[in-house]
């Protein structure tokens, strides 16, 4: 079952086509990489799911309700993270967060007791009264992650997450979201690779308003793997000759060296496996690394991405 | 939904930031100094050096009328200037700044929005304004001679909803507007197209500024009254709140 469903949805702003018919759909519990690059309409699509934005025609539900006819019910739902969280400048992290308990109609002991944890959560205790006027962005940020998580939202879409605070900030976010698997449902927009390699479960990729494609990160690593071995070895000429000799095997696509490293493209790995090994040691070479090479989401990101773009 | 959490915050807001503080000082400010600048003026212009004996004589003997004319033309200059000030900016600035955009995904309405914003500078316009009114009563009564209060009451009503329609309108701009300069440029284009058209002989007894010498009859024992003026100012504040609240409910922020 989705608790975020997307149908068909487009996006126009004059002749500008910010989404291009996206479909997206996020189980439950799931923390969902929404990856693109700059323009791809990933802020778009978030604006629309919160209720800040219309689409010029699509469907679209979270948690149930219709986004687009959701009246008072959505706000209560979700919790939402803009890529630059504004706050009231002359209010205290502790106002703020007890203003926002307030909205959500939190009594006063919860209000105390929910933002006193939510501070400690993202570590701005000893800030707590000062104005959040004088703060640092990734300081504004981290409040922000707090604000988004006052009423235990099902649903929490977050833009750019990470993306304005420095690596400690970003472990700090980072292992946040990561705890709030199962707790809700994440849909977490980012151009960071890495992010959503180390929380994500789920990932879609869009370009110009089109999902490219959307699946279990492991499932997609493994559709786009590159089948493709690396061995180093400190004998150049020898690793060289072996290289050479590899080229004419039928199962090697290619083989290149640089660097005391052969890097071999093949077309069964299976064969490959059983086959380089035995190769390696029947040629003599003393090796220092042996690798089946595991592609980043980066080659899958660029793969999809650049040949969207050439299309 | 959430009215009084939104106006609360909204006055604490006008605390925090100033903006009550400004409105009372500039309000009592010349709530305290029109009876003086009546009373005093000509005695300042005797005192001038080198001004000839004779024409002391033609410095007319200040009245309570002066007072009051002092006051209401204090007020209808500045008052008004201060409701478009405070006013302009207070829906674009949020806009502007995000933060408008990181509320409304919380359960506040548009509406109550823009409502709670209206009604806490309708509060501290009432509060500056009676303070000021409290203060020319009394510096007028010290200095000339005591006026009945319900006169003057109603004089202070008038005046406020005068306010009100500037304000409205200064919020339907700050509405509408993408930019600050946008507001500002609204803002200012109400006070010429109502100020303008007010100033016109006929037509202009039926616009918002004819309520101030409606207040000024009331207070100095005229006949004159203005009904049409006030039903219209009336209605031009509940027009502009609504078309506010209808731009902003269909407006992405």
């Amino acid at each position: 079952m989705s608790t975020v469903h997307v149908e068909n949805m487009t996006k126009h702003y004059g002749a500008v086509h910010a989404l291009d018919g996206l479909d997206l759909d996020v189980a439950a519990g799931t923390v969902y990489g929404f990856l693109g690059p700059n323009g791809a309409g990933k802020t778009t699509t978030l604006r629309i799911l919160t209720g800040l934005a219309r689409p010029t025609s699509g469907k679209a539900q979270v948690a149930g309700v219709d986004v687009l006819h959701a009246g008072n019910a959505l706000p209560r739902k979700i919790g939402h993270l803009p890529e630059e969280p504004a706050f009231y400048t002359w209010m205290t992290p502790l106002e703020f967060l007890d203003y926002l308990g307030r909205l959500y109609g939190l009594s006063t002991s919860a209000r105390k007791s929910r933002s006193k944890e939510l501070l400690a959560l993202v570590r701005m205790e000893d800030v707590s009264k000062r104005r959040i006027g004088g703060f640092s962005r990734g300081m504004r940020q981290r409040l922000g992650v707090a604000a988004a998580l006052i009423h235990h939202p099902e649903v929490l879409f977050l833009d750019e997450p990470a993306s304005a605070l420095d690596p400690a900030g970003r472990k700090e976010v980072l292992d946040l979201i990561e705890n709030l698997r199962g707790q809700a449902t994440v849909v977490m927009s980012t151009h960071i690779l890495a992010d959503v390699e180390r929380v994500c479960d789920m990932v879609g990729i869009i370009a110009k308003g089109k999902m490219l494609v959307q699946s279990p990160r492991e499932a997609l690593l493994e559709r786009y793997a590159v089948p493709a071995f690396e061995v180093e070895a400190d004998d150049r000429p020898a690793l060289a000759n072996w290289g050479e000799s590899l080229k004419r095997l039928p199962w090697v696509t290619s083989v290149t060296s640089q660097n005391g490293t052969l890097r071999i493209l093949v077309k069964d790995v299976k064969t490959a496996k059983a086959a380089l090994l035995v190769g390696a040691v029947g040629a003599g070479l003393v090796l220092n690394r042996y690798e089946e090479i595991r592609p980043s989401l980066e080659d899958v990101f660029l793969q999809l991405v650049g040949s969207e773009s050439v299309s | 939904m959430n009215f009084i959490t939104v106006f609360r915050k909204e006055m604490l807001e006008q605390g925090r930031t100033y903006r009550f503080l400004i409105v009372a000082a500039v309000f009592v400010a010349f709530g305290l100094s029109s009876p003086a600048l009546a009373k005093f003026t000509p005695e300042l212009l005797k005192a001038i050096p080198g001004v000839p004996g004779g024409i002391q004589a033609f410095f007319p003997t200040p009245t309570v009328a002066d007072a009051m004319g002092q006051y209401i033309k204090n007020m209808s200059q500045f008052g008004v200037l201060l409701a478009l000030l405070m006013t302009m900016g207070v829906v674009v600035q949020e806009k502007e700044r995000g933060t408008a955009a990181f509320f409304l995904t919380r359960p506040v309405s548009r509406t109550t929005f823009l409502l709670a914003k209206f009604a806490s500078m309708t509060v501290a316009f009432v509060v500056s304004l009676a303070v000021a009114a409290l203060g020319c009563w009394y510096y007028t009564y010290i200095l000339f001679e005591p006026i009945a209060w319900g006169p003057f009451l109603a004089l202070n009503g008038l005046m406020l909803v005068v306010f009100l329609v500037y304000m409205a309108l200064s919020l339907l701009g700050s509405t509408i507007a993408r930019s600050n300069g946008i507001a500002v440029g609204l803002a200012f284009l109400s006070l010429i197209v109502i100020g303008g058209i007010g100033a016109l002989p006929t037509i202009g007894d039926y616009f918002p500024g004819r309520l101030f010498s409606w207040g000024a009859s009331l207070v100095l024992k005229g006949t004159d009254t203005a009904w049409p003026a006030l039903w219209i100012s009336l209605g031009i504040i509940l027009a502009a709140l609504l078309a506010a609240c209808l731009v902003f409910r269909r407006q992405e922020v």
